[in-house]
């Protein structure tokens, strides 16, 4: 029978419940993806809500989104992308056994994940300043003295209602991609990662992904579509 | 269907560690699942109370001992605990638990400390559901319709926060069965040698993920409306309050079937075990559960034929909601031709899955009336509604759910319970369920709305039948849980395979060991294949 087999070569890292190593390989990539599907059910939920307030407030929502720097969105993006690049290499380098260049890229990523939170805090404090809030702590005396045109539209605070909502939920994910990313640095330092055991850095990876995909969906609609 | 004839002389699940940190800290799929039993029992009784405080209100006309803010914070609290804490988790989470790897052959699930993760998770909702209480309480209905919800000064933000959590909850348990039955099966386990009550619990996971995210992302958006306001549901700030109801019914249909498939699957089981007849129509019964999920999230719009949703949409939703019926009574038609030429053995778990048979078909064909649109126009709102839900849910599920509880409890705990008290509580069930929610029908076809603490003169006789009814069903429930009782305390120690069944699970010892099985089964049959089916003259 294959399990009695199999346990005379089972590597250590493989759980109790599991017949082989592929098969808690192949687990966690499943859960993995099924995790992701989640993530992206859960912002498309707010993609719907961002669509119908542009339906409802086309004039509002093109003069609202003007306020959006573009410069630090474009900055922001190329973070980003280059975050997932260099994830991608550490995957890589977890596969070929690469552990410098495995540590490096991590390094890279969370940096880059730290750069992209910084902007966001100088963003996000330019906004605060001009009193561009959602409904409750919109100011309108503060609105109206940056922007006459702004201030001429009924519901602009739901713009920025929605912008802190999606950007802020995207934003928790870079927060929580920082922790889970440190988390796997820690792991590589301690050499727990070998050619046939990088299923945690291959997700983590795939995290990463979609929190940037996430982000290059954002990005068009909330500062540059007209 | 396996070679395994091991007698067992490890010991059981039960008692292979003890004090009270090991079950604290276990990864064992079974004892999970039987913590999750515990704390999901438990609030069904919660709820439950609380249903025959606001039917003893109902006895008469006018107000009794509750205001119309303490009645709307019952029923609300009513609602929420039944729908999150108990009808969602039961069967997935609590049975589904103790089952799944069982009848694969596995060792446990996939992913074991998530699974007790998410055990905690739903521990950590609970409390804060229960603590609404002491915050002002929760009178929304389980609903949390805006822009009331935006605006009542009551315990909102706890209570969404509450249910966001146990969604992940969900969730979760979800996401690591969809995983074990797709990376766990034994040898020879293949898709269509799978328990139907494992296809049930497969489709439900699978709405499960792909549905609750939606229902965190409502109650977020809920949340930020108090705390921030977006305004997105609200008219006086720019928004749509008929747009929290797109979001909330979303989730919430699927919702529904994941209440109900698994109830289909243990239906399946006890049906085709007591009456020791091969399943009919196995594909049909395994692949309408799929159906079912798939047409679960093409049907939400069903809850606002009068909203104000345009015209075509009522009529492609009622269209839809119809579908349904189909892949349903494909499933209702095989458990008949299944009992057809049977060796029906009236045991308890049989009798719940005939009263099964009886009351979620009433649920089902009413659902019909709520579907077409001009019917819906005169019911929408009334107690029709309320009886239709509680037909489904109670009858279907709760039932379902009463029959799997007899049916697995020799093998969970390694005692049998007494025979004649589960009849007769199958009785008082049966008798007290149709005779509180069959009124019911009645009460909101003539116009007697929901959701009201006091009503007119002409409704107090029928009202007053359903409460009786309630009194009864509550007599028949407690005595389900004494017969219970008494069984895990002075019962027969049960054989391994009491029912004669088939599927893996009673393979292995009674109770199973911890890891389940000395080895892992080899299967060469399908799981209703029982040794005394003569296949050469009962045509197939
Ligand atoms: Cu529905």
């Amino acid at each position: 029978m294959s399990s009695s087999n199999a346990s005379n070569e089972r590597p250590a890292w493989v759980a109790h419940h599991f017949d082989t190593a592929g098969q808690q390989v192949s687990s966690a990539k499943l859960g993995m993806w099924l995790f992701l599907a989640t993530e992206a059910l859960m912002f498309s939920g707010l993609f719907l809500a961002y669509f119908l307030i542009r339906k409802l407030h086309p004039d509002m929502v093109l003069v609202a989104s003007e306020e959006l720097n573009k410069a630090y969105g474009g900055v922001n993006t190329v973070v980003l992308i280059f975050s997932s690049f260099t994830m991608a290499l550490g995957v890589r380098a977890a596969q070929v056994g690469n552990q410098k260049s495995l540590e490096r890229n991590l390094m890279i990523t969370i940096a880059c994940a730290f750069i992209f939170m910084g902007v966001k805090y100088i963003e996000y404090s330019a906004k605060i300043h001009h009193g561009l809030l959602p409904w409750n702590f919109f100011d309108m005396e503060k609105a109206a003295h940056h922007s006459a045109a702004l201030a001429s539209f009924e519901y602009t605070p739901m713009f920025f209602g929605i912008y802190f909502t999606m950007t802020g939920l995207h934003g928790l994910h870079v927060v929580i991609g920082i922790g889970v990313l440190t988390w796997i640095l820690i792991r590589a330092r301690r050499r727990e990662f070998t050619p046939d055991n990088y299923v945690a850095v291959e997700n983590v990876g795939l995290y990463w992904h979609i929190v940037d995909l996430v982000w290059i969906f954002l990005f068009p609609l909330l500062y540059l579509v007209k | 269907m396996s070679n395994q004839t091991h007698d067992s002389v490890e010991p059981s699940y039960l008692v292979a560690k003890k004090g009270l940190l090991s079950w604290l800290i276990t990864v064992d799929h079974k004892r999970i699942g039987l913590m999750y039993l515990v704390a999901t029992l438990f609030f069904f009784m919660v709820a439950g109370l609380l249903a025959i405080l606001l039917r003893t209100e109902l006895f008469t006309p006018g107000q009794d001992f509750m205001s119309a803010q303490t009645y709307n914070q019952v029923f609300t609290l009513h609602g929420a605990i039944m729908v999150f804490l108990f009808i969602i988790p039961s069967v997935p989470a609590a049975m589904g638990n103790f089952l799944l790897p069982l009848m694969l052959g596995a060792r446990d699930v996939a992913f074991p400390k998530l699974n007790l993760l998410s055990f905690y998770i739903y521990c950590i909702a609970a409390v804060m559901l229960v603590l609404t209480l002491v915050m002002g309480s929760l009178d929304t209905g389980w609903t949390f319709y805006t822009p009331y919800s935006s605006t009542t000064g009551t315990a909102v933000i706890m209570a969404t926060l509450g249910v966001f959590i146990a969604g992940f909850s969900s969730i979760l348990t979800g996401l690591n069965f969809v995983v074990t039955v797709h990376k766990m099966r034994a040898p020879g386990v293949t898709w269509n040698r799978m328990p139907l009550m494992i296809w049930a619990i497969y489709a439900t996971a699978l709405i499960q993920v792909l549905a609750t995210p939606i229902l965190a992302i409502t109650l977020m958006l809920l949340c930020i409306e108090r705390v921030l306001s977006i305004g997105i549901f609200d008219p006086a700030l720019g928004g749509d309050p008929v747009l929290f109801q797109h979001f909330f019914w979303f989730y919430s249909h699927p919702a529904v079937y994941i209440m109900v498939l698994p109830g289909f699957g243990i239906v399946s089981e006890l049906i085709t075990v007591h009456s020791r007849k091969h399943i009919f129509g196995y594909r049909a019964i395994a692949l309408s559960s799929v159906a079912i999920a798939v047409i679960s999230f093409l049907v939400w719009g069903h809850h606002m034929f009068v909203s104000g949703q345009s015209e075509l949409a009522g009529v492609v939703f009622s269209f839809i909601t119809f579908a349904v019926a189909v892949p349903t009574a494909i499933k209702v038609l095989s458990w008949v031709a299944t009992l057809y030429g049977g060796s029906i053995r009236y045991t308890t778990p049989m009798w719940y899955a005939m009263i099964f048979l009886w009351t979620f078909t009433v649920g089902g064909l009413t659902g019909l009336y709520l579907s077409t649109l001009s019917t819906d126009v005169h019911l929408h709102d009334t107690y029709f509604v309320v009886a239709h839900f509680h037909y489904v849910m109670v009858g279907g599920t709760v039932i379902a759910f009463l029959g799997g509880l007899f049916h697995w409890f020799p093998k969970m705990f390694g005692r049998m319970y007494n025979e004649r008290a589960g009849a007769i509580s199958a009785l008082l069930v049966f008798i007290g369920f149709n005779v509180t929610f069959g009124t019911q029908f009645f009460l909101g076809h003539q116009g007697m709305p929901r959701r009201y603490y006091a009503y007119l003169p002409e409704y107090e006789y029928l009202h007053q039948i359903s409460t009786v009814g309630s009194w009864v069903l509550a007599a028949g429930l407690f005595l389900v849980l004494f017969t219970l009782l008494a069984g895990l305390k002075f019962g027969k120690h049960a054989p391994a395979n009491p029912w004669g069944g088939v599927s893996l699970e009673w393979h292995t010892a009674t109770p199973p060991i911890e890891h389940n099985f000395h080895h892992i089964p080899h299967v060469e049959s399908g799981p209703y294949d029982f040794p005394e089916i003569d296949w050469d003259s009962a045509k197939h």
